[in-house]
Parts: C-alpha cells; sequence; structure tokens
C-alpha cells in the first residue's frame, strides 16, 4: 500500500502559502530603497517591464515543473535528466545557508516586539552616563536609534576580526524564532497549509493601518512627492534596469527549490498558470504598496527632523541675540537672519559657524535599505508618534509574519526533498526530520548572534544566494526547454491540467528569459571583478557613525566557499553521476 | 546723608550683580514655548516669586538658613526673558560661592520648576547642568517576562503536536498490523477448492495443466 503524497486541502492554501514564501521583508525594504535611487516614479517602468518579460515565466516554470514531478527539487531535477540532480542539490545547498541567517531577522524582530511594551520606547532615549547629568558619549554622538539597534541589540565589534561572545539575549530570541518556525512545519502541508492564512492576510492588515495613519501624519505629503516625482533620465541609467531585474528574481523567491516544493503538493490538475501570474502580480503590487507607506513614514521622519532642526536655529539665534521668545519663527527666520547680520555683524559672525542649513531635501535623501531601515528608520519615526507602544507592536508583529512566512517555504525547500528520499524517511518519522534540521540550523546562526555576528549576517545576505541563484535558474530553464525539450514538456502540461500552453510562455522560456539571467550574471561577475577587494560597513563607537573597511582574507575566504560551495554542486554532481553509471555499464559489460 | 546711604547700598548692590560677574548665574525662561496661549507676562511679581524661590532653596543648605528675599539680587533683565542673579550673605557684602548656590538650586529644581509651570528646558539656568531623571528600571526587564510567555505557550503547543503525532503514528501502526495478521490468516489456511489443494493449482511455476491439451497436437499437420 502505497502512502499517498500529502496534498493542499485548498488550491487557495497553495496561492497564500506562495504568496507569504513570496512576499516577505524584501518587499518592504529593498523596494522602496531601489525606487528612490533609481528615479521615484519612473523606476516602475523598468520594474513592470522586467516583472512581465522575466518574473512570471520563470516562476510559472518552476510551479509547472513542481506540480508535473510531484517530487522536491532533487528528485524534480533527477526526473528531467540524471545528470541534472545537482541543480536540486544547489538549490537545497542555497536554501540551507539561507534559513541559516534569515531568521536572525526573527530574531530580532522579537526582540523589538518584546521591548515595546515599555513606556517610554527603550530607542527614544539615551541612558544616563554615570553621573546623571548627560547622556552616553556614543548615543549623544549617533541617535538614540542606533544606539538601540548597535550597542543594545546587537552589541556589534568595531570590526570582523573581533568576534567576541556570543549575546545571550539574542541567542534566546533565535531559539524562540526556531521554535516557532518548528511549530509551523512540524507538520508537513498540514500545519503549514493553516498558518499560511495568517502569514499571508495579516501583514496586509498592518500595511493598510500603517497606510492610513502614514497618510495622516504630518509631512507624509512632502516624502509621497519626492517618491512618486518621476526622474525620467534615470530610464536610459543601465543600473536602473539591471537593480529592476534583479528585485523580480530575488523579490519571487526563484531557484531555491520551495516554489518547485510547494507545487509539488498540488493536485496535477491545478490551473498553475493562473497562480503564478496572480502570485507575481500580487507579490509586485505588495511592494508598491509597502514603497508609498515607507515614503510617507519618510516624509514624516524627514519633516519632523527638519523642524527640530529649525527650533535649533531659532533657540540658538534667541539666545545669542537675547530676542523675546517666540518672536522668531520659521517663517521669519531668514529676513531676521539678514538682519541681524547687518546690525550686530561681530556677534552674528561669532554665531554663524553654529548656525546648520535646515534642507527638507537631504533629510529625503538619505536613502537607507536592509536592516538599518527597518530597524532603525523606522523605530525613529515610531518613536515620534503618539502611542507609539501600539505601532510599534504592530510593526514588529508585521515583520515577524513576513519573515516567518518565508522562513516556512525556505524549510520546505529543505524538508521537501529530504522526506521525498525513500533512504531517510524510512528510519526517522517527518517530525524528526524537521526537527533536527531546525536545531542544526539552530545551533549554527548562534554564531550571528556573537558581537561580529551582524558582520557575517551582511555576508550571508549578499553574497550566500546571488550568483549561486542566478546560475541555477539558467541551468534550470535551459534543462527544460532543451534537455528535456520544450515540446515534450508542453505535451505533458496539456495532459496534466487540460490547457495548451500559450506561445508567450515558450517564447520567454526558451530566449528572452536565459539571455536576460546571463546578462546578469555577465553584469554581477564583472562588477565583483571591477570593484577589487570587498568592503563592508563597521559601527565605529567612538564616532558614533559607519565606517567602511576591507574584509579580512578569512572572510574572503568564506566568501568564495559560500559562492563555491553552491555552484560547485552541479557539475560534481553531473560528474559523479556520468562516473557512477560509467562504473555500472563497465561492471554489468561481461554479463551481456 | 539718608540719600547718600541708599545710594552706597545701591552702588554695592549693582557692583555685585552684574553679568559675567563672580558668582552669579544667568537665566533663561521660555514660557511662550512652554505656554503658548496661556503664558503670562513677565513681570517684578513674577521676579519677586523667582527671588523667593532662590532664597527658599537656599534656606534648605545647612549654615544658610537665614537667606532672606531681599538677599537675592536680579539684574539686566532683557525681553527674551532673561536676566542675571547672585545671592548675597546677611551683610551684604560679598556673594554666596556658586558651588553652593549650584547645589541649592539643583536639589530644588522640581519646586522651581513647578512655580512657573516650567520644566527643565523652558526654565534654563546657564551653568547649572540639570540631574536627569533616569528612566524607570523595573527588577526583572519587562521584555524577559513577555519573552518567557511567548516561550513557553509555543512550547507547550510543540509538545502537544508532537504527542498527538506519536498517537497517530502508533494508531496508524496498530491498523495496519491488524490487517497484516488478518492476511497472513488468510495465507495459514489451505483453501481447499473440489478437493484439489490451491497450491497445486499455482500456477507460479509455470506448471502446464496435463488434463489440457493443446489443439496443434489433436490436428495433424497438412
Amino acid at each position: 500500500m502505497e502512502q499517498r503524497r500529502p496534498l493542499w486541502a485548498t488550491p487557495l492554501q497553495f496561492v497564500f502559502a506562495c504568496i507569504s514564501y513570496a512576499v516577505g521583508l524584501g518587499n518592504v525594504w529593498r523596494f522602496p530603497y531601489l525606487c528612490q535611487m533609481y528615479g521615484g516614479g519612473s523606476f516602475l517602468v523598468p520594474y513592470v517591464v522586467m516583472l512581465v518579460v522575466e518574473g512570471m515565466p520563470l516562476l510559472y516554470l518552476e510551479l509547472a515543473v513542481g506540480q508535473r514531478m510531484r517530487q522536491g527539487s532533487i528528485g524534480a531535477w533527477r526526473t528531467v535528466s540524471p545528470y541534472l540532480s545537482g541543480v536540486g542539490v544547489a538549490s537545497v545547498v542555497v536554501s540551507f545557508f539561507l534559513s541559516m541567517y534569515y531568521n536572525v531577522i526573527n530574531a530580532w524582530a522579537f526582540w523589538y516586539l518584546f521591548h515595546s511594551f515599555q513606556d517610554p520606547l527603550p530607542w527614544s532615549v539615551c541612558p544616563l552616563n554615570g553621573n546623571r547629568t548627560g547622556y552616553v558619549e556614543e548615543c549623544e554622538k549617533a541617535s538614540s536609534t542606533q544606539y538601540f539597534w548597535y550597542r543594545k541589540t546587537l552589541n556589534i565589534s568595531p570590526s570582523i576580526q573581533e568576534s567576541g561572545a556570543v549575546q545571550w539575549e539574542p541567542a534566546l530570541c533565535l531559539i524562540l524564532a526556531w521554535l516557532v518556525v518548528y511549530l509551523c512545519i512540524l507538520r508537513g502541508t498540514e500545519s503549514t497549509g493553516k498558518v499560511v492564512y495568517f502569514t499571508a492576510l495579516l501583514p496586509y492588515c498592518v500595511l493598510i493601518i500603517y497606510l492610513v495613519r502614514g497618510l495622516t501624519l504630518h509631512g507624509a505629503t512632502n516624502g509621497l512627492a519626492y517618491m512618486f516625482t518621476p526622474k525620467v533620465e534615470q530610464l536610459v541609467n543601465p543600473k536602473a534596469w539591471i537593480n529592476a531585474a534583479t528585485q523580480i528574481f530575488f523579490s519571487l523567491g526563484l531557484g531555491f527549490g520551495s516554489l518547485i516544493a510547494f507545487a509539488s503538493y498540488n493536485e496535477p490538475s491545478n490551473n498553475c498558470q493562473k497562480h503564478a501570474i496572480i502570485v507575481s502580480i500580487i507579490n509586485s503590487s505588495t511592494s508598491i504598496f509597502a514603497s508609498i507607506v515607507t515614503f510617507s513614514i519618510y516624509g514624516f521622519k524627514a519633516t519632523f527632523n527638519y523642524e527640530s532642526c529649525l527650533n535649533k536655529v531659532i533657540l540658538l539665534l534667541t539666545n545669542s541675540f537675547d530676542l523675546e521668545d517666540g518672536f522668531l519663527t520659521a517663517s521669519n527666520l531668514e529676513q531676521v537672519k539678514d538682519y541681524l547680520a547687518s546690525a550686530h555683524p561681530s556677534k552674528y559672525s561669532k554665531v554663524f559657524p553654529q548656525i546648520r542649513n535646515c534642507s527638507l531635501e537631504s533629510e529625503l535623501e538619505t536613502a537607507v535599505q536592509g536592516t538599518g531601515l527597518a530597524f532603525i528608520v523606522y523605530t525613529e519615526a515610531i518613536k515620534n508618534m503618539e502611542v507609539s507602544q501600539l505601532w510599534s507592536v504592530l510593526y514588529f508583529f508585521m515583520l515577524l509574519l513576513l519573515g516567518i512566512g518565508s522562513m516556512l517555504g525556505n524549510t520546505a525547500a529543505i524538508l521537501t526533498p529530504l522526506t521525498d528520499s525513500k533512504v531517510i524517511s524510512s528510519y526517522l518519522p517527518k517530525e524528526a526530520i524537521s526537527g533536527l534540521v531546525c536545531l542544526t540550523n539552530c545551533a549554527i546562526g548562534l554564531l550571528f548572534t556573537m558581537e561580529a555576528g551582524s558582520y557575517w549576517f551582511d555576508i550571508f545576505n549578499d553574497y550566500a544566494a546571488t550568483l549561486s541563484l542566478l546560475l541555477i535558474v539558467l541551468v534550470e530553464t535551459v534543462a527544460v526547454c532543451y534537455l528535456y525539450g520544450l515540446s515534450r514538456f508542453e505535451s505533458e502540461l496539456k495532459a496534466m491540467t487540460g490547457r495548451a500552453l500559450n506561445w508567450y510562455w515558450k517564447a520567454m522560456w526558451g530566449g528572452v528569459s536565459p539571455l536576460l539571467i546571463v546578462s546578469l550574471f555577465i553584469f554581477y561577475l564583472s562588477d565583483y571583478i571591477i570593484t577589487g577587494t570587498l568592503r563592508y560597513q563597521a559601527w565605529d563607537a567612538a564616532q558614533g557613525q559607519l565606517v567602511t573597511k576591507d574584509y579580512p582574507p578569512h572572510a574572503l575566504a568564506v566568501i568564495g566557499l559560500l559562492v563555491a560551495s553552491s555552484t560547485m554542486c552541479i557539475p560534481l554532481v553531473a560528474l559523479g553521476t556520468f562516473i557512477t553509471r560509467r562504473l555500472r555499464r563497465g561492471g554489468t559489460a561481461p554479463v551481456a | 546723608m539718608l540719600w547718600l546711604l541708599f545710594f552706597l547700598v545701591t552702588a554695592i548692590r549693582a557692583d555685585l550683580c552684574q553679568p559675567d560677574a563672580e558668582n552669579a548665574f544667568k537665566v533663561r525662561l521660555s514660557i511662550r514655548t512652554a505656554l503658548g496661549d496661556k503664558a503670562y507676562a513677565w513681570d517684578t511679581n513674577e521676579e519677586y516669586l523667582f527671588k523667593a524661590m532662590v532664597a527658599f532653596s537656599m534656606r534648605k543648605v545647612p549654615n544658610r538658613e537665614t537667606t532672606e528675599i531681599f538677599h537675592v539680587l536680579l539684574c539686566n533683565v532683557t525681553q527674551r526673558v532673561s536676566f542675571w542673579f547672585v545671592v548675597t550673605n546677611p551683610s551684604r557684602n560679598h556673594t554666596l560661592p556658586a558651588v553652593e548656590v549650584q547645589s541649592a538650586i539643583r536639589m530644588n529644581r522640581n519646586r522651581i520648576n513647578n512655580a512657573f509651570f516650567l520644566n527643565d528646558q523652558t526654565l534654563e539656568f546657564v551653568r547649572i547642568p540639570s540631574t536627569l531623571a533616569p528612566p524607570p528600571d523595573p527588577t526583572v526587564p519587562i521584555w524577559i517576562i513577555i519573552f518567557g510567555v511567548i516561550f513557553c505557550i509555543v512550547l507547550v503547543a510543540t509538545m502537544l503536536l508532537i504527542l498527538s503525532g506519536i498517537q497517530q503514528h502508533r494508531r496508524k501502526n496498530k491498523g495496519p498490523s491488524e490487517m497484516e495478521d488478518t492476511e497472513d490468516k488468510c495465507e495459514n489456511v489451505i483453501t481447499i477448492e473440489n478437493g484439489i489443494p490451491c497450491d497445486a493449482l499455482d500456477m507460479k511455476g509455470g506448471h502446464i495443466n496435463d488434463t489440457f491439451v493443446t489443439e496443434d497436437e489433436r490436428l495433424t499437420p497438412l
């Protein structure tokens, strides 16, 4: 009696699982940054073009492969061609690296969430120094939110060489994060299918609440106007197009094997074409929606900082010239400054060096991405809102949902091939395999909670997945189209779903998408080679800001190892299969 | 004669209270910033209250319990509102040391602020740093409490799921093994069909049934 493959209870669970996996932290903290850097409203043009030309076809391809082969990534690619199971192995390795470092973000989100239940919020005030006359020096030089992130959360060391000890507070949060992930994947699709209802839908609720709150904030329109004013000259900048392609590629989570794993639990007759289009459109719309929220918050923060700066200048002038309190306002500031410069030139020239030029533009132009945006810029805006505890709790709860939703996909990519393999699943039940995977990842993830852990996190974030994924997806597309045969795949899809394959998908799979990926690959390689040494941003506690440093040799070795260990799987496994087949053929020759 | 003495006294007093004089402190008030529409005007009555508050603070210092309001001198009041003040000794020939005045003001800063509806930023004593209030520090950090609660909930839920999974597994193992037992029993019972044991009729070995003759042998070849 063969054990039936577990299936999603409804197709809706599958769609929600894909949405919950694809809509992740990158939509919130990477897309708004790209939008700001590459021309605001005009960035949407390359973004939509890349979505239609690259995102949808590749997503459909992965879902179709998973649904047809009904196995995890290793088994699926072995079915396509025995020499290609290396592609599946590479996917599993990359997913393993990703899940190692990605859950640390959830740990940080938990940390901030638990600290949101205090009044005042711990990142809104600087701690006092020894004799209680002022604030801690590091906090004075930086800001209270930066201090809380770099000192209280990470306890960051000045450079990557000084590892320091494991910080027990983030370590506890990491253990909790892995426990939550284990709870969600414990029963396979049975438990995952129910969890994804929450992880897919609740973030939208929070985003809508934040949209309403954000748009009603003072100064939000400044940020929105800044973002959406198109800078059309950026359209001819090749970097805009490359970054749009990269963002679409990584935002959908292609190449990790998670999409194949999810689709393998589908009914064979499922209409995955419709689902692919739906998921990719929802993913991109969420990015745009999240950037509206982010920019209204940016506008609020920039306006708040601009007005504080003006108030400081006003206070300085009022105190130096003993003007009447309340006489100087933002509107008459320039006139009064001119008057004072002419009436009391000597005194004015003494005060002049301290007068800062306050500019709303320069406040808006501080573009931040990644953990800096989520944990420093957003918290700075939140601490200035009324009832800041509520907004803080909502925000970090949303970050957690997005992060855990993506983790479900990552762990599915690792677990599905393991549970498919008859060798392993005969010895251990599903729960034990999941438990072992979570335990291993948690133990290795403790390395990211050390004092230098944030630097290692940046290494993994920047290098573990980028090049390898491009190669994996390229090999996938070429394999399906030319090794397996596009016509063969097309007829199988038609037999499975009952619908013919549109010419558009065939054109994209066969020609356009592989060409795009090759050009992205060439661009990244040349970028790495041209820049020479790789650098990173280190936090300097004495100055209270980030400084750029070079990576030491052992860090460069780790980077090389990361990229090599996943990309080398493809040729090595192919070679291994070739050799074993040759040996088997050589061994059976005398019998024949 | 009396007028001469009066002029002498005011002259001495004027000398004692000067901007940047020894032991003098500058004070700045930002009443409009703090109170907006409810701002009060700064007049001599408010100055009197200020002198009273400073005298009150000095009276709290040991050895200075006899400080009176007229020992506190104010001068150079600007429209900012800012002014300088000194505290003189009982004989009014020199000013009290700055350190004493500073510590007295620091001890009673809160009372002085409240008398004027202001705070440390809007009632500023230049060169007297205010003692900042430390944030409340509970014995057990709040975040650990919340962490503990959520950790326990997740742990209990995980244990429940694992246990129910083990129970289901055991039930499934008992189920098919019961079915296997009945199948074994079937095989152990030798079925008899028409007096011939079924085993003999087993075609696994590919035995030819002798009772059945092929057609070819009957017909003679042409």
